[in-house]
Parts: structure tokens; C-alpha cells; sequence
């Protein structure tokens, strides 16, 4: 959206001129949002939840983000034995790091110099939250999930990543019990880094797998 | 059988599995694209609730064992264009395989 000029305040001049605008959030609640409040207002009113639980709860899920899935690769790289715990059974091995093993079974996939692993959910917006935070809008978007089955290679090269064609694609639709997370591979000349500063180098992109770390 | 039941598994890694060709109406957990197309059980997954009984508010039981089974895109669609060695691993529940 286009604006004349930048400014703090008004107090100078006259309008008018354009400023970016959105428009209100003041429409009626949808169906599901009055469901949403009804049912709140009566577990609080029965006194199953209190306003504050629902609002910690709400901060908890904000507070996630993909520092954890990060601190979970980072361990993986600088810890062999770690990583081969992790890549049999993922939930037990992210409590070794301190998280929260999860609601859901966690399947870890591990790019190698033969296989790049990428994660979609077709079906509707599956994503290994408690490890990644909120899933991006792109994830959750039609054309990604459509498209990244069909032609997973170009899709890639759109998020910037060209795969020579001896590396394998291997798409994993998230559609049922699992969720997953890519375990990417440790960038070259990264041999003197601490396990801190390598989780710094993990993204969330790298673990959904539409990116590679980099050295930095 | 009792409600609490878990169905045994029929198949191990490795074996070749064909997805049923079918389309129930309601909820259904296995994507259209695969439906009919022959792939190989990459893991059993464990037994879960059949999600396509609990979107009814039914119990799920007896529970249904889970696979990731993978199939190659060059089967999946003719025209692919990427490398022949590609895969999409997709997690399907028993009831929709059948041995290939």
C-alpha cells in the first residue's frame, strides 16, 4: 500500500493524504467463533477453567518457536549417539534436550548427500508445533499442499533450492498420527562451532525441509 | 472382539501394498491422489483409533494398525518430471491396503 509520506504524528499539517489501511476486525462471529466463546464462558462459569489458564495457555503456544526443533538438530549433529536415539524413536530423545516430548509420535527423517526429505500435509495443515511454534501461512495454503506432491522439485526451486537430480526428493505427507521433522545436515566448516551456535545456524524452513542451513 | 481391541498388523516393512480404490463418503483420512496406486510399507507406525470413526464421535476400536507406506512419483504420475528415484512416503491406516 502506498503512502504520500512517512511520518510520526499529524500535528503539523492538514490532510488529506493516504495511509495504509486494514479494515476493521468488527464483522459478526462466524458460527464456530460464538461456539468458541460460548463454550468458554461456561467452563469458566463452572469453574473447569479459569480466564487465566485459558490465557496462559494461549502465551504457551506463542512461546513455541523453532529454537526448539534447532537445540534438538543441533544436539543430533555434535552427538552421534544422541542423533541415532533420535532418528529411532523421536519423542523420548527431544526430552533428553529438555522439551516437551509431545502430543503427537514424532518421526525425524534425515537428509543425507543422497536423500532431501520435505514435509507437507495434504489433507490440512499437520505440523510438529510443540517442536516449530505456529506453521507458516505458505504451509498451510493449497497450492503447497497440492503442489508439493506433484512437483515437489519445482516447488523447492521456488523456495530457492535447486536439487542436482542424484539427490533423491522424498516427500513425506503428513496425513494421520505422525508429525515429522527434518533432521538437515550440518553445514561444511562448522567444525568449530558449539553446539549453541550451530542450533543459531537451524531454521525453521531447514526443518520443514524447503531449505538447507547455512554456515552463516 | 472386545471394544478395546487392537487389529493385528497384516504387514511388515518391505511389503509390497496397493491402496484400495474407493471413495466412502464422510470423513476420510487417505488422500484422493494415492488411492489405487501400489507402494512398499516403509514402517508400521503403531495401532491408532480409526480417525474416519472417530470424526462421528465413535470410539475408533478396535484400533487400526498405521503405516508409512512409500510409493514412487514416476508411478503416481506418469508425467513427473523430477528423478526416477523420488518417493512421498503417506501414512495410511490398514483398512485401505491391500497386499499388492
Amino acid at each position: 500500500m502506498a503512502t504520500d509520506h512517512d511520518h510520526a504524528d499529524h500535528d503539523d499539517h492538514d490532510h488529506p493524504h493516504p495511509h495504509p489501511t486494514r479494515p476493521d476486525d468488527d464483522g459478526a462471529l462466524s458460527y464456530y467463533q460464538a461456539m468458541e466463546v460460548a463454550v468458554r464462558e461456561l467452563l469458566i462459569d463452572k469453574g473447569i477453567l479459569s480466564a487465566d489458564d485459558v490465557r496462559r495457555q494461549v502465551e504457551d503456544m506463542d512461546n513455541r518457536t523453532p529454537a526448539r526443533g534447532a537445540k534438538v538438530v543441533a544436539r543430533a549433529w555434535v552427538d552421534p549417539q544422541f542423533k541415532a536415539r533420535l532418528l529411532a524413536e523421536g519423542n523420548p530423545a527431544v526430552e533428553e534436550v529438555g522439551l516437551d516430548r509431545g502430543p503427537y509420535k514424532l518421526v525425524v527423517v534425515e537428509n543425507t548427500p543422497d536423500v532431501h526429505n520435505v514435509i507437507v500435509c495434504t489433507l490440512c495443515s499437520c505440523y510438529p508445533r510443540w517442536l516449530l511454534g505456529l506453521p507458516p501461512d505458505w504451509y498451510k495454503s493449497r497450492s503447497y499442499r497440492s503442489r508439493m506432491v506433484r512437483e515437489p522439485r519445482v516447488v523447492l526451486r521456488e523456495f530457492g533450492l535447486d536439487l542436482p537430480d542424484n539427490v533423491a526428493v522424498r516427500v513425506h505427507d503428513s496425513t494421520a498420527d505422525m508429525r515429522y521433522l527434518v533432521l538437515p545436515m550440518r553445514p561444511a566448516g562448522t567444525e568449530h562451532l558449539s553446539e549453541e551456535q550451530l542450533a543459531a545456524l537451524v531454521g525453521r524452513d531447514a526443518m520443514v525441509g524447503v531449505a538447507v542451513p547455512a554456515k552463516s | 472382539m472386545s471394544e478395546a481391541a487392537a487389529l493385528p498388523a497384516l504387514f511388515k516393512s518391505g511389503d509390497p501394498v496397493k491402496v484400495r480404490f474407493a471413495h466412502p463418503p464422510g470423513h476420510v483420512r487417505t488422500p484422493y491422489y494415492i488411492r489405487g496406486h501400489t507402494g512398499v510399507i516403509e514402517r508400521l507406525c503403531g495401532n491408532y483409533p480409526n480417525p474416519e470413526e472417530l470424526a462421528y464421535a465413535r470410539s475408533g476400536r478396535p484400533t487400526q494398525p498405521l503405516y508409512r507406506v512409500r510409493f514412487l512419483q514416476r508411478e503416481i504420475w506418469p508425467d513427473y518430471s523430477g528423478s526416477h528415484t523420488d518417493t512421498v512416503d503417506v501414512e495410511i491406516y490398514q483398512h485401505w491396503l491391500q497386499p499388492a
